[in-house]
């Protein structure tokens, strides 16, 4: 069983009379990936630099590999934490080399040379080892800046926002190698990020936070399945809402009786993801398509019911040829989720 | 004196948005001790200063301040500081107006000529004027055979005003000239292409982005103009300067020197308080960098010719007179054995001072700025405007007290290398202060963040990575001080050690005792180091605006 790296209980901070972070509760274990994920100014960011001592903690306590960082009567500051923080803007130092960046946080008594080297080659930069910050592409810095990181070996890793300064066009491919080289160096990372693709492809688990209160951890497959409030469902992608009336694990709405997860009863919002609203042509039936989308890989169809109220579906871009006018009949691909309305 | 606007605005800036930026993690406490240190020994001499007026008795300060002697000297010195503002306005304005945006024939030379009579201390100038316009000087001398006894007086007013002047507009030139080139003449076009005419145009759109650039550099011609000892006294102009040294020269009655003091330091705050209220908004209209499309320059036509003329009366006055001047006296004593009476004792003294001034204003400067930057808050604030007293407290009144502070308290320090240093350092820390807050601006935070979780304590962040980061910064500040400080008089001719002559005290001896030829050398020396001062201060000004 894989020990607990960081435990924070009921972390609070606010700036003035602004709540910045209220309430966060968070474990990892070791070796695991949390995203944080959220929109801006939600509180991510500060969550992070609570946990590197970089902020005093209003409230709650920390512990990092089962050492208490932060209590009430203490704030361990943050050179004597062992977590090391990649910056958004990567704060390379500039006036040292990338060699001297990375060996800036190795312990005394470590073999400096030698870890610089492991460090260099696990993010394959050891070829440029003594170019200096300002000679590296976005990408490159961003490498030096994860190895830098690492080279301490700490019990945790923090990342800011780490894709936003990149391109989009690098960004999937750059998120790709980031993922291999954190799993490689067997890293605990936390990162905060505000983009849903990024949290939901590289972490094990997100915390999803809102107004600085995380509303719920999970994995990003049940997070993304069975969001726990209607805030979460619209945050992680598309969302279709119809009011409902549940009982007995059904629920009665538009779209007919189906089933739901989790035990609901009385008046309801049923929450369906566009990819689990099929749509069959069917001259004869309930709805119409309004309008079309086509992405190649898939199309984003929305279609009104006679009831008047619009639905979103999304299917494979080899599953039909649709057009605006034409009716169809819709079915339910898998059980769905309701909220209390 | 060499306090730019750029870095007053940057003050100014960083004081309104300070308290909006949150602090991050508390201030080590040695940082606290050092800053707090720095800027209560820069508030020395000011507090003392009160302290000693005060304990004159209140019937006396009273009987000082109704004095009718009292009135001329605050309405002859507001006087000459507004006087001189305007006129250095006027001529700056003009100037960087024909150098940016005319067809003035030769307008690259005339650009850097006209900037040039800003490496002339004011001192040096005026005695180049005297002994050009003075009685029995060379313009009188040609004027003889015409039958011409005597020129009209170059003492007093006129001289005073004359010699300000032409050595301080450039302040109001280089900024106004800045203003002109960061505005984006499509402004002026998209006016134009609303309705206004060109007038019109100048009106709402191009003044309103000047003026920022025009009172900042008024600031600085006033502020001079306030603090200057050397001109005034050469050219016998009642100011508070030469009026408190004569005071203080005197006689032993040394409540009205500081009566005198105080009401100069109140007269430089009415100034900055003014400055402050008209300058507004003003950042507002800062344009961002990057290139502007040059725009056509304006046609003078027929008026190219009094143009030129323009300038050239200018930089002859300004530039010309005075290096003709000082060659003359060197070449002369050179023949008579005169100049080669030169020490070079005066020159290491000149050296150790400034020097010394240099490297202990950067370290002051150190700890106030790093807890105004990284720590600002409403304490760390004060703290910053106290290492910027110096700013409104002429060299004279930071001479003053001190020398009432070593007489009564400090008999041990009275006249010795160590109380003239201290008073370089408070006169010119803003200097210091200012150029290392430029160069910490640029370092993000977040790499001395980035040291602490790579394991250093604060001090060992600050040493193996801001420190270096900002030693360019640091290194401009010393040179800046060290330059300026050496062409500071008054403080040196009060608290200087006995027979300690720097160059600039031996300017003034010997141009007192119109020993002209053996000032030469020194004059020649000072001009170099100001020329040295004002290309550092001109290529930190270009950089941070390309940045």
């Amino acid at each position: 069983m894989s020990t607990i790296a960081i435990r924070c209980r009921d972390l609070s901070k606010s700036f003035g009379e602004v709540p910045a972070v209220e309430g966060v509760n968070l474990f990892l274990h070791e070796g695991h990936f949390l995203a944080l994920l959220g929109p801006s100014g939600c509180g991510k960011t500060t969550t992070l630099r609570l946990i590197a001592g970089f902020e005093p903690l209003d409230r709650g306590e920390i512990e990092i590999k089962g050492q208490p960082v932060n209590s009430p009567d203490l704030h361990v500051p943050p050179e004597q934490r062992n977590v090391s923080m990649v910056f958004q803007e990567y704060a390379l130092f500039p006036h040292l080399s990338v060699a001297d960046n990375v060996a800036f946080g190795i312990p005394k008594g470590v073999d400096k040379q030698q870890r610089v080297h492991e460090t260099l080659v696990l993010v394959g930069l050891a070829d440029i080892k003594s170019r200096m910050p300002y000679e590296l592409s976005g990408g490159q810095q961003q490498r030096v800046a994860l190895a830098r990181a690492l080279a301490p070996e700490p019990a945790l890793v923090l990342l800011d926002e780490p894709f936003s300064n990149l391109d989009a066009s690098m960004r999937s491919q750059v998120r790709a190698e980031v993922r291999q080289i954190l799993r490689l160096a067997k890293a605990t990372v936390i990162f905060v990020t505000h983009d849903q693709e990024e949290a939901l492809s590289l972490a094990d688990e997100v915390a999803v936070m809102i107004e600085g209160r995380i509303v719920q951890t999970d994995t990003p497959a049940r997070l993304y399945r069975r969001p726990l409030s209607k805030s979460v469902a619209m945050f992680l992608g598309n969302a279709n809402f119809l009011p409902g009336q549940a009982g007995n694990g059904q629920v009665n709405c538009a779209l007919g009786r189906l089933p739901t997860l989790g035990i609901h009863t009385g008046p309801v919002e049923v929450m369906l993801r566009p990819e689990d609203l099929l749509l069959k042509l069917d001259p004869a039936g309930s709805a119409e398509i309004v309008d079309q989308e086509y992405f190649g890989h898939d199309q984003l169809i929305k279609v009104r019911l006679d009831s008047g109220l619009q639905l979103q579906s999304r299917l494979l871009g080899s599953e039909g040829d649709f057009h605006s006018g034409q009716r169809v009949t819709l079915t339910v691909r898998d059980n769905v989720v309701v909220y209390p309305a | 004196m060499t306090v730019t606007n750029a870095k007053l605005s940057n003050l100014v800036l960083a004081v309104q948005s300070n308290w909006k930026r949150r602090p991050r993690y508390r201030a080590p406490l040695f940082l606290w001790g050092a800053a707090a240190l720095v800027s209560a020994l820069a508030m020395l001499p000011l507090g003392y200063l009160v302290l000693r007026a005060a304990g004159a008795g209140y019937s006396k300060v009273w009987d000082i301040l109704l004095r009718p002697r009292t009135h001329e000297i605050f309405l002859g010195s507001a006087g000459l500081a507004g006087t001189v503002t305007l006129a250095a306005v006027v001529i700056g304005v003009l100037l960087a107006w024909l150098t940016v945006r005319t067809d003035l024939p030769g307008r690259k030379f005339w650009a850097v000529a006209t900037v040039l009579p800003l490496v002339i201390p004011s001192y040096v100038g005026a005695f180049t004027l005297i002994s050009a316009f003075g009685p029995r000087g060379f313009v009188q001398g040609w004027l003889e055979p015409l039958g011409v006894e005597r020129l009209p007086s170059i003492y007093g007013f006129p001289g005073a005003l004359l010699a300000l002047t032409l050595f301080t507009y450039p302040y109001i030139l280089l900024s106004v000239r800045a203003g002109l080139r960061g505005l984006d003449p499509s402004l002026e076009d998209a006016a134009r292409s609303l309705g206004r005419s060109s007038f019109q145009t100048f009106r709402e759109i191009t003044w309103p982005h000047l003026r920022p650039s025009v009172l900042a550099g008024a600031l600085l011609v006033a502020l001079y103009t306030l603090s200057d000892f050397g001109a005034v006294s050469m050219l016998r102009f009642d100011s508070f300067t030469r009026a408190i040294y004569m005071q203080y020269r005197a006689s032993f009655d040394r409540s009205t020197a500081a009566v005198l003091a105080l009401l100069l330091v109140g007269l430089t705050l009415i100034i900055l308080v003014l400055e402050h209220r008209m300058r507004g908004r003003a950042r507002y209209y800062r344009s961002s960098s990057g290139t502007v499309r040059p725009c056509p320059p304006v046609k003078l036509g027929r008026w190219r010719w009094p143009a030129l003329a323009f300038c050239a009366l200018i930089v002859l006055l300004g530039l010309v007179t005075p290096l003709l001047v000082i060659g003359f006296w060197l070449v002369r004593g050179i023949n008579v054995g005169e100049a080669l009476q030169f020490r070079p004792d005066i020159v290491f003294n000149s050296l150790l001072g400034s020097g010394l001034a240099g490297f202990v204003a950067i370290l002051a400067a150190i700890p106030v700025t790093i807890l105004a930057v990284r720590f600002p808050g409403r304490v760390s604030r004060w703290l910053e405007r106290g290492a910027y007293i110096g700013y409104a407290l002429p060299g004279i009144v930071i001479a003053l007290s001190l020398v009432f502070f070593g007489a009564n308290f400090a008999l041990f320090l009275y006249q010795t290398l160590f109380i003239l240093v201290f008073a370089y350092v408070v006169r010119f820390l803003p200097q210091a202060v200012g150029s290392t807050r430029a160069s910490l601006l640029q370092v993000s935070p977040r790499l001395e963040e980035a040291a602490r979780n790579l394991g250093r304590t604060p001090i060992q962040a600050l040493s193996s990575i801001t420190v270096p980061l900002i030693r360019p910064g640091l290194l401009t500040g010393l040179a800046l001080v060290f330059l300026t400080a050496m062409k500071e008089l008054p403080a040196t001719l009060i608290l200087g050690p006995t027979d300690f002559s720097t160059m600039a005290t031996r300017i003034w001896n010997a141009s007192t005792e119109a020993f002209f030829a053996q000032a030469s050398v020194p004059a020649l020396l000072l001009v170099l180091v100001s020329a040295v001062a004002v290309w550092l201060i001109l290529s930190q000004e270009e950089r941070k605006a390309s940045r």
